[in-house]
Formats: C-alpha cells, sequence, structure tokens
C-alpha cells in the first residue's frame, strides 16, 4: 500500500468513532500492536526528546525500504507513534520525506493535542524524517 | 463584612467555571498552577484601562497621580495582608521566579563568595531552587540539601546539622506544590536565626490557602505570585525586612529606580523603588489589591475547611482506586494530592480524563528531584481552590477510576 492508501484506511478506521472515549481505546488497543524496539536501542540516544513520557524510536533500511521501531512508557504515546509506523515502515526514504500528513488533521489528533502534547507528536514525526534523510543520502552515495 | 461562605454565591462571581469542555462540565483542578479570577479583580483591572491608565510617579497631572496612588494603595493592602510592618517592605514583581530571582542576584552581589553554599529543601520547586544553585555555582560552591521522609516531610534533625554548615540563607518552600505538606516554616525560621542565618520562605503556595503573618513567622523574606491567590496573572510579591532590603544593591536599572543620575555615577531611590525598575505592571498590581479584599470580605477559616474537606474527600475516594499510590502524605497538608497509579502512566492519565473534563496537572511539576526521590516520572496532580465543590471530587474519582481502568 502506498502512504496515501494507508492514511485513507487510518482515516476510516478512525472516523468510526464519534467519542474521543472510543478514539483513544483504539489508540491504546493500536499501541499493543507497535512493533518492539530492540533492548540495545532503548538508550538515550533513540530517545525523543519533547514529550512528558519517554519515546525511543529506531530505523534500519531494508532493500531499499525504512522500517522503524518504537516504544514509550505511556500507552495513548505508544498508540500515536504507531500510527506513524503504520504509515511509514515499509516505504522508501524519498516517499517518507514526500509524504503529506494533513491526514493527523482529519483524524483530529493535531486539534486534540495540546501544544506540549503535540510538540511530541511533532517531535517524532522530525525524527522519522531525520532517519529517511540520513538513509536517503546513504543511498544516493551509493 | 464577612459573608458566610456559601459555594454557590462564590461560584458566582468565577464566570468561567460555568462552561462545558469536550461536552462535559468543566471540573477546575488546577489551581496550584493558576486559579481563577472573580469578577472583582477582572473588572477592577478592565477600570484601571477603562478610566485610570497612566504611567505612574514621576507625572504631574491628574491621572498619573490617581495612578500612582491607587498603586501605593495596593503596596500598602499587600503589606497588611501579609502583616508587614511598612508598605515600603513589599516590592512588586512579575511573580515569585522574579522575586526570587532579585534576591538571588542582589545577594551574589551584596555577600555570596568563594565555596558558599545555600540550604534549600528536597522538595523546592525548580524557581526556588535552580536560581540558588546557579548563584552558589558561579562561586564554585554548593547547594544543601534538606532531606524528607517518604511522607513528604522534612527532617529538622537533619537540617539543624546543615544549619551548622553556615549555608549563607535558607530557602523553603511554605507549601509543596506537588506534595501539598505544609513546612514548619515559623520553626525553621527560628532555628535558623540562632545562628544568624536568613531565610526566604516561597508562598507560592501557601498564600491563597491561609493567613500569612511575615511577622509572627520572622522570615526575612516572603515571595508569592498573584496569580495563584485569583490575582491577575503578571504582578507577584517580594517581601523582605526593611533592614535587609536596604542593605542589598539593585536588581535592575533604569528609570524609577534612580536618583540622582549623571554620564559619572548614580545614586539609587530609596525603598521599595530602588527595586522597582521600569514600568510596573499598574493594572495588576490593583488586581492583586482587589484580589486581597475579595479573600478578605470572606471568612477565611470557612474557605480554609473547605479546602480541607475537599482534599480529605479527594484522598479517601481515590483510597478505593486498586493499584493508587499518594506521594506526599505529610500530617500537615494543604491544597492538592498528588498520585500515580500502578501500570498507569501520568500523561495518559490526564489525556483520558481531560476529555472527561477534568483539568489536573501531569508530569514532574518543576520539581523534577522529587520525582527522582520518589522514583517516579511524574504524578497526577489535583490541586483546590475555593469555589471546588464535593460534587467535582466525585466526578474526578469517578473519571480517574475509568481511566485506569482503560489503560492498565
Amino acid at each position: 500500500m502506498t502512504i496515501k492508501e494507508i492514511q485513507d484506511s487510518i482515516v476510516e478506521d478512525f472516523s468510526m468513532f464519534d467519542d474521543w472515549m472510543d478514539r483513544y481505546a483504539m489508540l491504546i488497543e493500536m499501541g499493543k500492536e507497535c512493533p518492539m524496539i530492540e533492548d540495545q536501542y532503548r538508550d538515550e540516544q533513540h530517545l525523543i526528546n519533547g514529550c512528558q513520557s519517554r519515546v525511543w524510536l529506531s530505523a534500519e533500511l531494508k532493500e531499499g525500504k525504512v522500517y522503524f521501531a518504537a516504544d514509550s512508557d505511556a500507552v495513548i504515546t505508544k498508540g500515536i507513534v504507531y500510527l506513524l509506523i503504520k504509515v511509514f515502515s515499509g516505504q522508501t526514504p524519498s516517499d517518507i520525506l514526500a509524504a503529506d500528513m494533513s491526514f493527523l488533521d482529519e483524524i483530529g489528533l493535531k486539534e486534540h493535542l495540546s501544544p506540549t502534547r503535540s510538540n511530541g507528536l511533532l517531535a517524532m514525526l522530525k525524527q522519522m524524517m531525520l532517519y529517511a534523510e540520513a538513509f536517503k543520502l546513504q543511498e544516493d552515495k551509493r | 463584612m464577612n459573608e458566610s461562605f456559601d459555594i454557590q454565591s462564590i461560584r458566582k462571581q468565577f464566570p468561567i467555571l460555568d462552561q462545558e469542555v469536550y461536552g462535559k462540565p468543566l471540573v477546575y483542578f488546577d489551581n496550584a498552577a493558576t486559579t481563577q479570577k472573580p469578577l472583582c479583580v477582572i473588572e477592577r483591572e478592565r477600570a484601571y484601562y477603562l478610566n485610570e491608565n497612566c504611567n505612574i510617579h514621576r507625572g504631574v497631572h491628574y491621572l498619573s497621580q490617581k495612578a500612582t496612588e491607587a498603586y501605593e494603595n495596593a503596596r500598602k493592602t499587600v503589606a497588611d495582608f501579609i502583616h508587614a510592618r511598612e508598605a515600603r517592605e513589599v516590592i512588586f514583581t512579575r511573580g515569585t521566579t522574579e522575586s526570587v530571582n532579585l534576591l538571588a542576584t542582589s545577594f551574589e552581589h551584596f555577600f555570596i563568595q568563594e565555596g558558599d553554599t545555600v540550604l534549600v529543601s528536597a522538595m523546592e520547586h525548580h524557581s526556588n531552587l535552580v536560581p540558588w544553585q546557579q548563584m552558589v555555582q558561579r562561586h564554585h560552591g554548593n547547594l544543601l540539601v534538606i532531606p524528607m521522609s517518604d511522607q513528604g516531610e522534612l527532617d529538622l534533625n537533619c537540617y539543624s546539622e546543615l544549619l551548622d554548615q553556615r549555608p549563607k540563607l535558607v530557602a523553603v518552600a511554605h507549601v509543596s506544590n506537588v506534595l501539598g505538606t505544609i513546612n514548619p516554616v515559623k520553626e525553621m525560621v527560628r532555628m535558623a536565626h540562632e545562628k544568624g542565618i536568613p531565610v526566604v520562605i516561597d508562598g507560592a503556595q501557601s498564600v491563597a490557602h491561609m493567613p500569612i503573618d511575615v511577622q509572627d513567622l520572622d522570615c526575612d523574606f516572603f515571595v508569592f505570585s498573584g496569580h495563584k491567590m485569583y490575582a491577575p496573572m503578571g504582578v507577584g510579591v517580594l517581601y523582605g525586612k526593611a533592614e535587609w532590603l536596604e542593605k542589598l544593591p539593585p536588581y535592575q536599572f533604569g528609570g524609577e529606580m534612580v536618583d540622582v543620575v549623571s554620564f559619572e555615577r548614580t545614586t539609587f531611590n530609596v525603598l521599595p523603588y530602588k527595586f522597582e525598575a521600569g514600568t510596573p505592571n499598574v493594572g495588576a498590581a490593583l488586581g492583586l489589591e482587589a484580589a486581597i479584599r475579595f479573600l478578605q470580605r470572606l471568612d477565611r477559616s470557612a474557605v480554609e475547611s473547605h479546602e480541607a474537606t475537599l482534599l480529605h474527600a479527594a484522598v479517601d475516594r481515590l483510597c478505593g482506586i486498586e493499584g493508587i499510590r499518594f506521594i506526599g502524605e505529610a500530617k500537615n497538608r494543604s491544597g492538592l494530592v498528588s498520585f500515580v497509579v500502578k501500570g498507569v502512566h501520568p500523561y495518559d492519565l490526564g489525556t483520558i480524563i481531560d476529555k472527561m473534563g477534568i483539568a489536573v496537572r501531569t508530569g514532574h511539576h518543576c520539581a523534577e528531584p522529587v520525582m527522582t526521590r520518589f522514583g517516579i516520572p511524574g504524578t497526577v496532580r489535583a490541586s483546590f481552590a475555593m469555589y471546588n465543590t464535593l460534587e467535582e471530587v466525585d466526578a474526578f474519582v469517578a473519571a480517574v477510576k475509568r481511566a485506569a481502568l482503560m489503560l492498565r
């Protein structure tokens, strides 16, 4: 699936619920499916600042595609990071860098997260983009 | 003049409370961060800008004189409110943080030397910790720390021993913003004075909840913010004994705080103006006066007992939640309850109950050393004000229960 197709399916999943409680319940459930970061990466270097909770994120490039793994000590944060992972994992660095992220507005995540929290979300996004950029540079050199 | 304590008539004076968030009635339990403002305070600040706005002190014209008079009356009202000997012992600042920074800067110039120490408690807010830490570290000194028990009570035996190490001053919170502990500051001042050491009390979390008498406490300095006691943001107070304030050098330089200026030298104005460089926040100071008048019209012991009822009810009812751990269980407490629930991150809990209309604070509450002391990433903190009700406590406890079920 393309990034756009995955985003559309997430938007569809979220649109089933009017109530924010149900949306959070879904996020929490989703978080449980998050590909777990390997213990060796659970360190300061992989920690993302800007959240009240701690989030670790790692990435690797396999056959031209990026695969992310993450963990957080807060389950909602974990759900949010998994949402991003779902969108980006298995995509090429170029596609990730070119992605339109307005779907976050559509599912109401951005508007319903206060600035500090949304900073956390933005910090995660930024870190993923940095990984994609680094991988792209690596590939270009070859 | 005392109005008896009638919660409904009090709530009517805080129109902001009467609203829904996400379709649920707002329960505002973030009062330790800032309290809401009663109509009389809002009206006072508005009236100032509508009818009285003017730069104060030097103006010879009518409006300037009126505004100056109002501002200086506000200073007298504050002095009476905390029972200072004289109005000139009250310095207006932007808030507690600026009050502490002012003191730390002036103290540093006055008498901090190589290797000096300052004694703080283990439960200080960053704003009564970092300024002192940075001050002594510039002189290769360090902070001494009064330890606390698991209940969140300071160890006075250790305190006494630490005083023997001759810190240059003691800086301690009257009430902890994380634990709610009321520290025995009067006794602590007495002990410090026996050794000739001055004491700064951070009253940010006490001033809205209990009568303050700086002469009875005998503290050398007392600092607080207006916005945590029903007054506008942007005004705070540094109280200092006149003999201390006379000795300390100015903090900021500019207009208003000077006496005679030439290119060669400047002499400084007298107290309190020496410490008030530039144009002050006159409107907020008048709002602070209105907030004090508002408090003084109430039966404060009735307010105190209402707030104590809320606190005890919250603790009692939260007890029923599986895995709850209270952070701060001191015998003498005021205003707030902090807790964690086993297996649940405070951030998650705060996020979920927010959607149920409950406003609490989560995180380290600007007191990271306290989190380290208890080995937790943060707490959920519910803090109360006079306008909160037992029904709100019930709604809050029910929300926490539901969120904990969802999150575990």
